[in-house]
């Protein structure tokens, strides 16, 4: 996280020179009729964290959930435009959808523990695709707990209902969740939002620990929060991309004056 | 500023005229409420006051061990009608419940988006409310004027007929409480539609769907026209599904108005065990199984 601002770097264009993991171009997405993203343009980079930031209702949601097709659970919802992910667009109709989710995983705003025991809880979705040892499973369940810093709080307690721990405690075990599968995009949609200060610093630390290996997407509502913990950020206004660059850029320099009026409180 | 000794009796604000009308209301509201509450109270108590008195004196060791006894001779228990009940219940609920559960699965998973399944929820909810005696005529017609004999079987059928709708439609309201962030969570990781209704989704509410299946059991075991119509009844104790069989309601229905005291008394005895039974099954439900809304 930088906090010293270097003017050059804010002339450069986002995300020069870094790879690409995710690259969005021309997206609609439409709620039965109701046009909710207009034609959004915007790359996502690997191995870094890419915030969305914008009052309630702009679309930064729903543009985390075309990433993973979560939104074709619902009939009426579409998307249009492409989505490219490993060379391959993910909205094509052929996709497998399982297969694209253990890739691309999300964390939600409430945290949302399965009914079953913590280890459980963990290996449900390594168990959907690889085929572990009970061993293996061991390792990979400590493992998962320890990227998420909460093996030391539950190492005692393994068998233990998900749901018998706190709410930031819950949280992190989603996300031990989600890094349990090895996927290489975690979309994090308000991950601390029903969470207390010190639940959510230890997400944020966990977010910076996580980019070492994964290319995360956080939509926030504290702009704190995304100047912390982002390297890029999205400003999004009634659906529609308004400004996307480095996280310093966007927060010091912004090119455009709505961008401005948001982060600095005049609006929203 | 000259008040000067506080009655503690005054209110520290005194009530306004707003405030006073809307306590009066809620105070008959209350008033009302209890009286409808107690009304119910004291019909069930006297309902069970009742069995246990006519009912108590019927309940021995022979009650559980002698078969129901034949005309004028005297003594003689319920072993054959409580054997019978059990079997016929236990094999009605072994069959409905998969069914139930597999039904109201489907509903909650399609029901808003397909026909049939909208067709399903709409039947069910007419099964809920059939009288039983139709469905007894209906499994006679069906099953025993074709077999050409009353049977066990025929009494698990009719039954089943009335539990599957109670548990389909429980498990399907349990189900829709969960709420779709879970359903989400689940679907994000890459599970596929089944594994997420099956492992997720259902497991959410284990104990609501039990307690719909208990309720169930509760309900049918105190039918009696169903099984007047299909496992008729049986004097001798027999362990043959596929003939008449003895069940606890159609004795007491048979004994309650007989000419013999020891058949009215069995009747009585055999009331008080069915109606305890029900009772026990509802308060385990509601107990040991209370649902927990999930978040």
């Amino acid at each position: 996280m930088n906090t010293q601002l270097s003017p050059e770097m804010t002339t450069a264009p986002a995300g020069a020179g870094k790879r690409t993991t995710i690259a969005i171009s021309n997206l609609n997405f439409f709620y039965g009729k109701t046009q909710s993203l207009t034609n959004v343009n915007l790359n996502i980079h690997e191995r870094q964290v890419t915030a969305f930031i914008g009052p309630s209702g702009c679309g930064k949601s729903t543009l985390l959930r075309t990433l993973n097709r979560m939104y074709d659970l619902y009939p009426g919802q579409r998307a249009e435009g492409s989505i490219m992910y490993r060379g391959r667009n993910i909205l094509d109709a052929g996709q497998d959808l399982n297969m694209l989710r253990a890739k691309i995983g999300m964390v939600f705003q409430k945290p949302t523990p399965f009914p079953m025991s913590i280890y459980d809880n963990i290996a449900f979705g390594v168990r959907l695709y690889e085929d572990l040892s009970k061993g293996e499973m061991d390792e990979r369940v400590e493992w998962a707990l320890k990227k998420a810093a909460l093996w030391g709080e539950v190492k005692d307690k393994l068998t233990k209902s998900g749901l018998s721990l706190s709410g930031g405690q819950q949280q992190r075990l989603c996300i031990a969740r989600g890094v349990a599968v090895k996927p290489d995009v975690l979309l994090l949609d308000e991950p601390t939002s029903a969470l207390d200060p010190i639940s959510t610093s230890k997400v944020e630390e966990l977010i910076s620990e996580l980019k070492q290996d994964y290319t995360i997407a956080i939509v926030t509502h504290n702009m704190q929060q995304a100047a912390r913990c982002s390297d890029y950020t999205a400003y999004m206004y009634l659906g529609e991309l308004v400004e996307f660059g480095e996280t310093d850029q966007i927060f010091m320099n912004p090119a455009r004056k709505e961008t401005q009026d948001y982060i600095t409180g005049r609006f929203g | 500023m000259n008040q000067a000794a506080i009655n503690p009796q005054e209110p520290i604000v005194p009530m306004n005229k707003v405030y006073r009308k809307r306590l009066f209301r809620h105070r008959v509201g209350i008033a009302m409420s209890v009286l409808a509450m107690s009304l119910g109270l004291a019909v069930l108590a006297w309902i069970l006051v009742t069995l246990v008195i006519n009912g108590f004196s019927a309940l021995s060791v022979n009650m559980f061990t002698e078969s129901t006894p034949a005309p004028g001779s005297e003594g003689g228990g319920l072993a054959n009608a409580i054997f019978g009940t059990f079997m016929i219940v236990g094999l009605s609920t072994l069959v409905s419940t998969p069914i139930g559960i597999l039904a109201g699965m489907y509903l909650a998973e399609y029901g808003n988006e397909n026909k049939l399944a909208a067709v399903t929820r709409f039947v069910t909810d007419i099964m809920l409310s059939a009288p039983s005696i139709v469905i007894g005529m209906f499994v006679w017609a069906a099953y025993v004027a074709t077999t050409n004999h009353y049977s066990g079987y025929a009494g698990s059928i009719a039954l089943a007929l009335i539990a599957v709708p109670v548990v389909v439609r429980t498990t399907d309201n349990m189900l829709r409480l969960v709420p779709s962030s879970l359903l989400e969570a689940a679907f994000a990781l890459g599970a596929p539609r089944w594994k997420v209704a099956m492992t997720v989704r259902l497991r959410a509410v284990k104990a609501g769907v039990i307690t719909g299946v208990l309720l169930a059991v509760a309900r049918i075991s105190g039918e009696t026209a169903p099984l007047l119509f299909t496992a008729l009844n049986n004097q001798f104790f027999s362990k043959d599904m596929n003939g008449p069989m003895a069940n606890l309601p159609v004795v007491i229905y048979g004994f309650a108005m007989s000419p013999y005291d020891n058949w009215r008394e069995l009747a009585w005895g055999g009331a008080l065990l069915v109606t305890f039974s029900v009772l026990a099954l509802n308060i385990i439900s509601r107990t040991m199984f209370s649902q927990k809304i999930p978040n």
